[in-house]
């Protein structure tokens, strides 16, 4: 078997710089987690190839970059509808460097779980080539929140075997920033605009984390890429867990949250630093326990940042800075600190 | 049914004679198909399939896995997953269910996925009614499946294997719709012959055998399917450049169709010594009659019962059993239909501001015919209600009445309706 | 639209036939990363947040791929040291 067109690049040593991941059946496969990052590029290569169409500084490339990092074998990948989808696989190319397939937009967990059972019965039908055959789902927050909230849930419930990554940017960035039940309060998108009486979104963002813990899955975790290692991490626990895993991934839309496209992994970093965003994972056993970044600010508090150091990066948040807005910026502190004093409760590594 | 000629290659006494109504028929059908994933949602009057099923898993009788989803849309798209996957998938359901499923229809044909989907028909809603007509099936007659319609449970049973032989075809690679009338078949027991297992597995050639594709970027054919060694991607973004393109071969595929169905239709056979007609459709006593009713489904064998005793009396008159509405089989039923001079078109649909589904696509095969039979639409059982002989009586000496004066008006009739 | 495939010849079930590396985005840059090669300490974090997958290890060093850069300045950004600077194309 020849992959061809697959480009030449001046590559002194080692594998060639992009490849499709062709696992021969019967292989023995062994992926483990690398974090010398020369030893990673040595190794492996993404599952996503460059060519796709995703905006410049879109986070979600990086997302499923970092995540298949973390894949330790064979992997089928199932995307919602949405930006990643549109923008990675327009006929006639595909940027998936691993077996993919997007059903529609509120099936994503649904058509997971059919993968799943296929899977598993050829399993048991002495049909299956691999030890392992995993299955990853990318959806964004119009997928996950909103639209395929259903088939998520019944997914979770059924306890099929699969990782379900959420690529958050916070709003329908595909058609055009409006807002979804992941917006954040007081957010300006296309549907919740800024006007003269009406500071953006009103409603919270719904915890779409916690509501994945109440499933009473077997893991659950929030990550950023900026924070790859705990993320890559993560992806791994997700996907090695006999179960469904579910993975909250902060993922920054430079058009939606009107930043620099160079500010798409600081941005995230500082959803972290403000405890806006905190980064956790979850498991029946251990309950709620704080990692990386976030269980250094629970040992320091004094690295906590203020929620403006989040919002004065971002376009969206820009009214809230003026001074008659204050009161809004005020209101937006006291329910991070509410979250996140509440999360420190819960958390059985914060200090007491 | 045609008694066989020639002795079966599994004769009668080597069938085991169940007695079972139309969903569990199809259960057992799809217990025998070894499939691999069955993905489903209850609703009445599909209930006993989905549990009948769950007997099977609960007992160890089936390898399949069971995925008792969360509603219709997510049993289809499972199924879309699993297909995809190279798995053979089955789901069932009826009206509502239908309903919700459709958006994932049009994604399994053309996705080319041969799931196989029995359709309990009932009526939609609203009013909410839970009985049998064919509403349902014509409103998925649109989505690029397949779509047979049984007249007896012995058929369903027949039927639901046959097209998971029909659906993997390397010519078809389309989800076929088992269509049973919801009670009138599903909740009605008849003695039927099932194979034995093993003669199911032999005719299907064993678990699905994925197909294979070229693409440009591996050197050789690569299965068709989501694969670790060979990576694709299916459901991509097409543009005006390639939909066009893609919509077209999937039209274009239904073209091999009724060449399948015919050639399963004589396999099933010289297997069995049970065949329906040529496999899209059976006509009775068409040859001389003037006046001939065109119907689907479990209605069929009343029509035909009527018209056996009117026979007897002298009155020409014919019945055309259609088995497959899509594709829908155009040149055939004109062939059949050439002579008649009257041909009544029974369906248990409406479109509302026009004629019935069935009736437009007879009245489309007619149209070029040299000399076209008059042609009037009657709908019937919507919402269960029983179509009864004497209705068909009535209908049947209408017909030759109007023949004599020659005028048939209107075209859309009800039949059992009260004014 | 001439040398493209028709229905008769295109892939079964609408698989992607080609791979999207045949595709090149470098057309969008605005603005060009340039690699200080004296500053560059070899971390990899701009090989491993890059999204475009444009910047690649060739064994001694990370190498910009402007075949595919899209210029975003993620990579001169995340630079702990400030080796890469982003310069316009135009």
């Amino acid at each position: 078997m020849v992959v061809k067109t697959l480009p030449e690049f001046p590559v002194k040593k080692g594998e060639p710089a992009y490849k499709l991941w062709l696992f021969e059946p019967g292989q023995k496969v062994e992926m483990p987690l690398v974090f010398n990052l020369r030893q990673l590029a040595e190794t492996r290569r993404p599952a996503l190839l460059p060519g796709h169409r995703l905006c410049a500084g879109c986070a979600a490339p990086i997302v499923v970059k970092l995540a298949s990092f973390a894949f330790r074998g064979p992997t089928i990948v199932v995307t919602a509808t949405g930006c990643l989808e549109v923008s990675t696989t327009i006929f006639p190319y595909t940027s998936w460097a691993v077996p993919w397939i997007h059903n529609a937009f509120e099936n994503a967990a649904a058509t997971a779980s059919g993968i799943v059972a296929a899977v598993e019965a050829m399993k048991k039908t002495g049909r299956l080539p691999y030890e392992h055959v995993d299955v990853v789902v990318f959806a964004g927050d119009g997928g996950t929140f909103d639209i395929g909230f259903q088939a998520l849930s019944g997914a979770a419930e059924r306890g099929h075997d699969f990782l379900y990554i959420l690529y958050d940017n916070e709003a329908y960035m595909n058609t055009g920033i409006q807002r979804s039940g992941g917006t954040p309060k007081y957010a300006w998108t296309t549907t919740s605009p800024v006007g003269s009486v009406l500071p953006g979104k009103m409603e919270n963002k719904k915890p779409i984390a916690e509501i994945m813990v109440a499933h009473r899955i077997p893991y659950v975790a929030t990550a950023t890429p900026a924070h790859w290692m705990d993320f890559m991490k993560k992806v791994r626990k997700g996907i090695e867990v006999k179960g469904p895993a579910f993975i909250h991934a902060l993922s920054s839309c430079d058009r939606g949250w009107r930043h620099d496209t160079a500010l798409t992994l600081e941005v995230t970093r500082r959803a972290v630093d403000t405890c806006y965003f905190p980064l956790w994972e979850w498991t029946p056993e251990t309950g709620y326990l704080l990692t990386d970044r976030s269980l250094a600010i629970a040992r320091n508090p004094k690295l906590k940042q203020p929620i403006e150091k989040y919002l004065e990066l971002q376009g969206r948040f820009r009214h809230l800075l003026k001074p008659e807005n204050k009161h809004l910026v005020k209101e937006l502190q006291e329910l991070v600190d509410a979250a996140w004093e509440e999360l420190l409760r819960k958390a059985s590594n914060a200090p007491r | 049914m045609t008694q066989a000629v020639v002795k079966p290659q599994a004769p009668l006494e080597k069938q085991v004679m169940m007695t079972v109504n139309g969903d569990e028929a199809v259960a057992y059908a799809v217990k025998q198909s070894l499939v691999d994933v069955v993905a489903a949602y209850p609703i009445t009057p599909q209930t006993i399939i989905v549990e009948k099923f769950s007997e099977f898993v609960a007992d160890g009788e089936v390898k399949t896995e069971f995925v008792p989803v969360e509603s219709e849309h997510s049993a289809m798209s499972a199924c879309v997953g699993a297909a995809a996957a190279g798995a053979r998938a089955f789901t069932a359901t009826s009206s509502q269910g239908l309903a919700l499923m459709v958006e994932i229809l049009y994604i399994a044909s053309a996705l080319r996925l041969p799931i196989v989907m029995a359709v309990v028909n009932r009526a939609l809603s609203a009013p909410i009614n839970i009985h049998n007509d064919h509403s349902d099936a014509y409103l998925m007659r649109d989505s690029g499946w397949i779509q047979l319609f049984a007249e007896n449970v012995q058929e369903a049973y027949d039927t639901t294997i046959q097209a998971f032989k029909i659906a993997e075809d390397e010519r078809v690679l389309l989800p076929v719709a088992v269509n049973l009338d919801g009670f009138f078949l599903s909740h009605t027991l008849e003695n039927i012959y099932m194979l034995p297992d093993e003669v199911v597995h032999e005719f299907l050639g064993g678990y699905r055998k994925v197909s294979k594709v070229r693409v440009d970027y591996f050197d050789e054919e690569v299965p068709l399917a989501l694969n670790p060694a060979r990576p694709l991607s299916f459901g991509n973004l097409d543009l005006y450049d390639y939909y066009f393109e893609h919509k077209v071969q999937q039209v274009e595929a239904m073209k091999s169709v009724p060449e399948v169905v015919r050639e399963v239709n004589e396999e099933w056979f010289k297997l069995t010594g049970r065949r329906y007609g040529d496999g899209i459709l059976d006509p009775f006593e068409v040859e001389d009659a003037d006046v001939v009713l065109v119907g689907m489904g479990s209605g069929v064998g009343t029509v035909r019962s009527v018209v056996r005793r009117l026979r007897k009396e002298g009155l020409k008159v014919g019945l055309v059993k259609l088995r497959m509405f899509r594709p829908f089989p155009f040149k055939e039923v004109a062939e059949v239909l050439k002579n008649a001079k009257v041909v009544a078109v029974m369906e248990k649909g409406v479109s509302p501001g026009s004629y019935g589904p069935l009736f437009l696509e007879v009245n489309t095969a007619l149209y070029d015919l040299k000399s076209r039979p008059a042609l009037v639409n009657y709908v019937y059982g919507l919402g269960g209600r029983d179509l009864v002989p004497d209705l068909v009586e009535g209908m049947i000496r209408g017909l030759f009445k109007e023949l004599e004066k020659g005028v048939f008006e209107p075209k859309l009739r009800y039949l059992g309706v009260r004014e | 639209m001439s040398q493209q495939a028709g229905w008769r010849s295109l892939p079964k079930a609408g698989v992607a036939f080609r791979l999207s590396t045949d595709y090149k985005t470098g057309d969008w840059r605005a603005l060009k990363p340039v690699i200080d090669y004296n500053k560059c300490t070899k971390c990899m974090l701009c090989w491993l947040f890059c999204p475009d997958m444009a910047i690649v290890w060739d064994g001694e060093n990370v190498v910009v791929n402007y075949d595919y850069c899209k210029g975003c300045g993620i990579c001169a950004n995340e630079c702990p040291v400030k080796a890469i600077s982003m310069v316009p194309e135009f």
